[in-house]
């Protein structure tokens, strides 16, 4: 006699620095999670194949494509959203600021995920090159700014906002 | 190496006007707080999925939802069969054939392409309403398809529309100037078989989507949608749900790129507002990118067949003659207009006089086609680039020679054109040398050699093109002369509000191109405040009232239209002011000056009112007014000067402004593999005023982006039987960091004479991209064969394919000298 399979499970997750518990679908995945059950919509959806990085979000530390991942998955993580990095108050990050001064987005559909890999990256090189920015980039799409103002928006946050 | 060079603003044209001040809108959209239509949500709303068409051509037999109504949590489902009953097919805007297509939300008796919606499903998640749709049963009757649109118009091909009795959905005739006086003058008759222009569009990474809500009681339905051309839309479902203009109410807020791509949801809006109807629950439906790319807004496919180009001895270009087959796809959701507009710049940036264009237009079993960032011009425009060069290369002239010589000269301008359009101001001679000197041209043959020791061929092309923008809707009269729809318009409303904040609204529906920043800086250096003090609302609402017939944001045409209208309201609202400071301050009008926020007697600046005090007294203290006072209210049409044009000769100024973009690039192609490298890249643009010059230049960076993609990666192709075979982001390359080529930038302004700013519309002429690196290619495999690039897309294997064999190509051109 087979089991019958959970379709279900309770889940924990801290989520720019508040913790959620919620029963979550099995077949839910970390950006529907995200957006429709926690309604943090920063986070957002192009593809279905885990090619755009519009979805991008970091998991503990690291950046990963959040419609690539279950949100069971995320069981116990820290992740942090685009809602989570400008302050309380509306301070934009050094890197935001930087996007909206190097016009680094057009409709700001992609933004998200390019902020997200991006802040990723300066975590771990603050001084990033341009080329060091590409290739942290490359799993991002753009399809408004042919990507130029936002290398050189990463690359400026880097060098503390200069232009 | 992604240097960007601007030439300063060649105009000062007030405090903000002219200014690359920051945009409004980032501060929300770095923050992700921007609302894009699948953040909106209802309480109790139900997720839709459509059950697509898994063959590019079948008649439908039975259809079983029953298995996907019995899973718990499914709301139900909607089918063609209901749909037939409680919608009229779509309004077609051909005249015979094309006009007995019928179009509805869903398929009705037979599915037309892969993809294609034939079912829709609603249920409580998005992944229940997916499980559903694969309960639902449909049986399929396959039919032989038909992919190639010049196979898709012989009499034994596979018929897709029987009511038509044809494939063809339209055909015309263009014919201007003498073309046989042209021809007998000719020293040089070049001919070129035929010409290809892929089809793809702009994948906007926001898929299309909608929440609806039907309000039972007023019998009305609110549609928050990303689409981008809500007249247009109201114009195609109001019909179709048999009900009046004002019983749809479209909303948009932020939309996460457009392109032209999201002109034609309406089909799937109307499932939505049945289900909305039906279900007595709002309905979120969000398009999976499998779904976009195989269903929604593929650009024109075209070929050009039979060319004939006259040419004189000195390279004086006298006309052609060409026969245009445009692939519709599966059925005409926008088209055919796209049989009219490319006529906008039929002679594209030359001074030929002599031109025939047979246009016909098949459809065939794949996804309808729908307006592509550059709509039908990037297709006419990429056939005179080759033309021209091809006929540089077989004649032996110098493509930047031969162009110089031919091109529309400033003194010309306004130009009127063989068709009766009318260039209105441009320096296409200057424009070339810049981007020419962008790419270091003057040093292109030392490069060439340096190149070639190194085993690579190096090539260097130019893409001229225009950017026509803002329609003169009478167009469409050329291809169905019954329609009643003409000239253009849009319209703004500016107030003062009770505390003297500065409230704009638009009609337009903005996707990225910072409509807020800039409308805010046309009204506060006319009403004299800051661009912060003014407040544009983001998006679209029909109950705003500020919209028209022709509302949305397509076409190029937001600096003249938007901007008009937002000049008109505000140039109302000053004078509103005026008066009514005058009226306060016992002068005349005349004496009162606005600025920094005040109403205020010229040369007695302690005689002034603040903002906050006119609107105050309007609002809230208006005791003794006159009869007919100020209401700091003011709403604008914009119209433009448009005649209808002359049908019989398809003759009449079909577009308001022409905004010049020429690119140019340097290839390198690898010998053994075909693999192409751009290596140096400049895009110059002159769209006359520009209100925001990084606003302005951010987009020729994106429009060229799409181009370089189109050029070398991005395709829709489809095997025989109709698959798609780039459904998603894996298949379907779109440039990502890593591929983008150094890219310089300048820009000139030549104002335009006919717009109320000097302002042209924008954003369209990426098409230079494709142009130039498709010249380039074929300037590189000169010294390889001289091969003949005879089709927009050129990916490594095309390249090596006429590296190896160019006489192949080659035959495709001949010349006949006198």
């Amino acid at each position: 006699m087979a089991t019958t399979p959970a379709t279900s499970r309770a889940i924990s997750v801290e989520i720019n620095g508040t913790t959620y518990e919620r029963e979550v679908p099995a077949s839910r995945l970390l950006v529907h999670f995200l957006r429709d059950d926690l309604d943090l919509t920063g986070t957002h959806v192009g593809c279905d194949t885990g090619s755009c990085g519009a979805c991008t979000v970091l998991v503990n530390g690291q950046a990963v494509k959040s419609c690539t991942l279950l949100a069971v998955q995320a069981d116990g993580a820290a992740v942090r959203t685009v809602e989570g990095l400008a302050s309380e108050d509306g301070d934009l990050t050094a890197l935001q600021q930087s996007f909206s001064d190097h016009h680094a987005l057009q409709c700001g559909y992609c933004t998200p995920g390019m902020l997200m890999s991006a802040t990723a990256l300066l975590e771990r090189n603050p001084q990033p090159s341009e080329d060091d920015v590409k290739i942290a980039l490359q799993g991002n799409i753009c399809r408004c700014t042919g990507y130029w103002n936002i290398i050189d928006a990463v690359v400026a946050a880097g060098k503390g906002g200069a232009a | 190496m992604t240097a960007v060079e601007i030439e300063p603003g060649t105009l000062q044209k007030g405090a903000a006007i002219g200014q690359s001040v920051p945009r409004k809108e980032d501060k929300r959209l770095v923050q992700g707080q921007g609302v894009f239509v699948d953040d909106v949500k209802r309480h109790g709303m139900g997720y839709l999925h459509f059950v697509r068409s898994p063959y590019a051509h079948a008649k439908i037999g039975s259809v079983d939802v029953s298995a996907a109504l019995e899973l718990p949590g499914v709301y139900g489902t909607l089918t063609g069969d209901e749909v037939a009953i409680l919608t009229d097919p779509f309004f077609q805007i051909s005249s015979p054939p094309g006009a007995h297509v019928k179009d509805y939300a869903l398929a009705v008796g037979k599915v037309r392409y892969l993809g294609e919606p034939v079912v829709a499903v609603v249920a409580e998640t998005r992944e229940l309403a997916r499980d559903a749709a694969e309960l639902v049963s449909v049986d399929y009757e396959p039919l032989e398809a038909v992919v190639d649109a010049r196979t898709a118009l012989a009499a034994e091909a596979p018929l897709l529309h029987e009511e038509c009795g044809t494939n063809m959905s339209w055909e015309g005739v263009y014919e201007w100037g003498d073309l046989d006086a042209a021809f007998a003058e000719a020293d040089h008759v070049v001919k070129i078989g035929e010409l290809h222009f892929h089809r793809f569009n702009s994948t906007p990474l926001e898929t299309d989507g909608a929440l609806v809500e039907y309000n039972r009681g007023v019998g009305q339905w609110t549609i928050h949608t990303n689409n981008q051309f809500p007249g247009f839309a109201g114009i195609m479902m109001g019909p179709a749900l048999r009900v009046g203009i004002d019983k749809l109410r479209f909303v948009t807020q932020d939309i996460g790129g457009g392109f032209g791509n999201k002109i034609t949801t309406h089909p799937q809006l109307v499932a939505a507002c049945l289900l909305a109807r039906k279900l007595r629950r709002a309905i979120q439906w969000t398009e999976w990118r499998t779904d976009f790319h195989q269903s929604m807004s593929h650009g024109n496919e075209r070929w050009f067949q039979d060319t004939e180009v006259a040419v004189k001895a000195d390279g004086t270009l006298l006309g052609f003659r060409t026969k245009a087959i445009d692939d519709a796809g599966a059925y005409l959701r926008y088209e055919p207009l796209g049989g009219v507009i490319w006529a906008q710049v039929a002679a594209g940036l030359y001074k030929w006089r002599n031109i025939r264009l047979e246009f016909t237009q098949a459809m065939t079993n794949k996804a309808p086609v729908s307006p592509n960032r550059g709509y039908s011009r990037m297709q006419q425009l990429w056939f005179t680039e080759r033309v021209i060069d091809i006929v540089a290369q077989e004649l032996g002239f110098d493509p930047v020679e031969i162009r110089k010589r031919n091109y529309v000269q400033p003194e010309d301008m306004p130009y009127e054109t063989p068709n009766g359009c009318v260039y209105d101001s441009g320096d296409y001679p200057r424009v070339l040398d810049l981007a020419l000197e962008l790419v270091g041209y003057g040093s292109i043959e030392e490069r060439r050699r340096e190149a070639a020791a190194r085993g690579k061929l190096l090539g260097v092309g130019i893409g001229s093109t225009l950017d026509s923008g803002t329609n003169n809707f009478a167009q469409s009269r050329l291809i169905n002369p019954e329609l009643q729809f003409s000239g253009n318009n849009e319209v703004a409303t500016v107030k003062l509000d009770l505390f003297g904040e500065v409230i704009v609204t638009l009609g337009t529906t903005p996707q990225g191109q910072g409509h807020e920043t800039t409308a805010a800086q046309v009204v506060a250096d006319i009403i004299g405040c800051s661009v912060d003090q003014v407040h544009v609302r983001a998006g679209h609402d029909t109950y705003w009232n500020s919209h028209a017939g022709f509302s949305g944001t397509y076409a190029s045409q937001f600096a003249v239209t938007g901007l008009g209208a937002v000049k008109g309201a505000s140039d109302m609202l000053a004078g509103q002011m005026k008066q009514l400071a005058s009226m306060v301050l016992q002068c005349a009008p005349d004496d009162i000056e606005l600025g920094e926020g005040f109403a205020r007697i010229k040369g007695v600046p302690e005689a002034a009112l603040p903002f906050m005090a006119l609107g105050a007294i309007v609002n809230m203290n208006n005791a003794g007014f006159p009869e007919d006072p100020p209401t700091l209210n003011c709403r604008y049409v914009y119209r433009p000067p448009f005649e209808l044009p002359d049908l019989e000769r398809k003759f009449g100024n079909l577009t308001l402004t022409y905004a010049t973009q020429i690119h140019a690039c340097v290839v390198e192609i690898d010998r053994e593999t075909g693999v192409t490298e751009i290596v140096d890249y400049a895009a110059v643009d002159d769209c006359g005023t520009r209100i925001n010059p990084r606003i302005v230049e951010g987009q020729v960076m994106g429009a060229t982006a799409h181009a370089i993609g189109a050029a070398l990666w991005e395709t829709f192709a489809y095997d025989d039987e109709g698959n798609l075979l780039t459904p998603n982001f894996y298949d379907y390359h779109v440039p990502h960091a890593l591929d983008m080529p150094p890219l310089k930038t300048a820009a000139i302004e030549s104002p335009s004479p006919f717009t109320p700013l000097g302002t042209k519309g924008m954003g369209e002429g990426g098409g230079g991209g494709i142009h130039c690196i498709c010249a380039a290619i074929q300037d590189a495999l000169r010294a390889a064969g001289g091969a003949i690039v005879s089709d927009s897309h050129n990916p490594y294997h095309r390249v090596w394919e006429l590296l190896r064999d160019p006489e192949a190509t080659r035959a495709n051109v001949e010349v006949v000298s006198r």
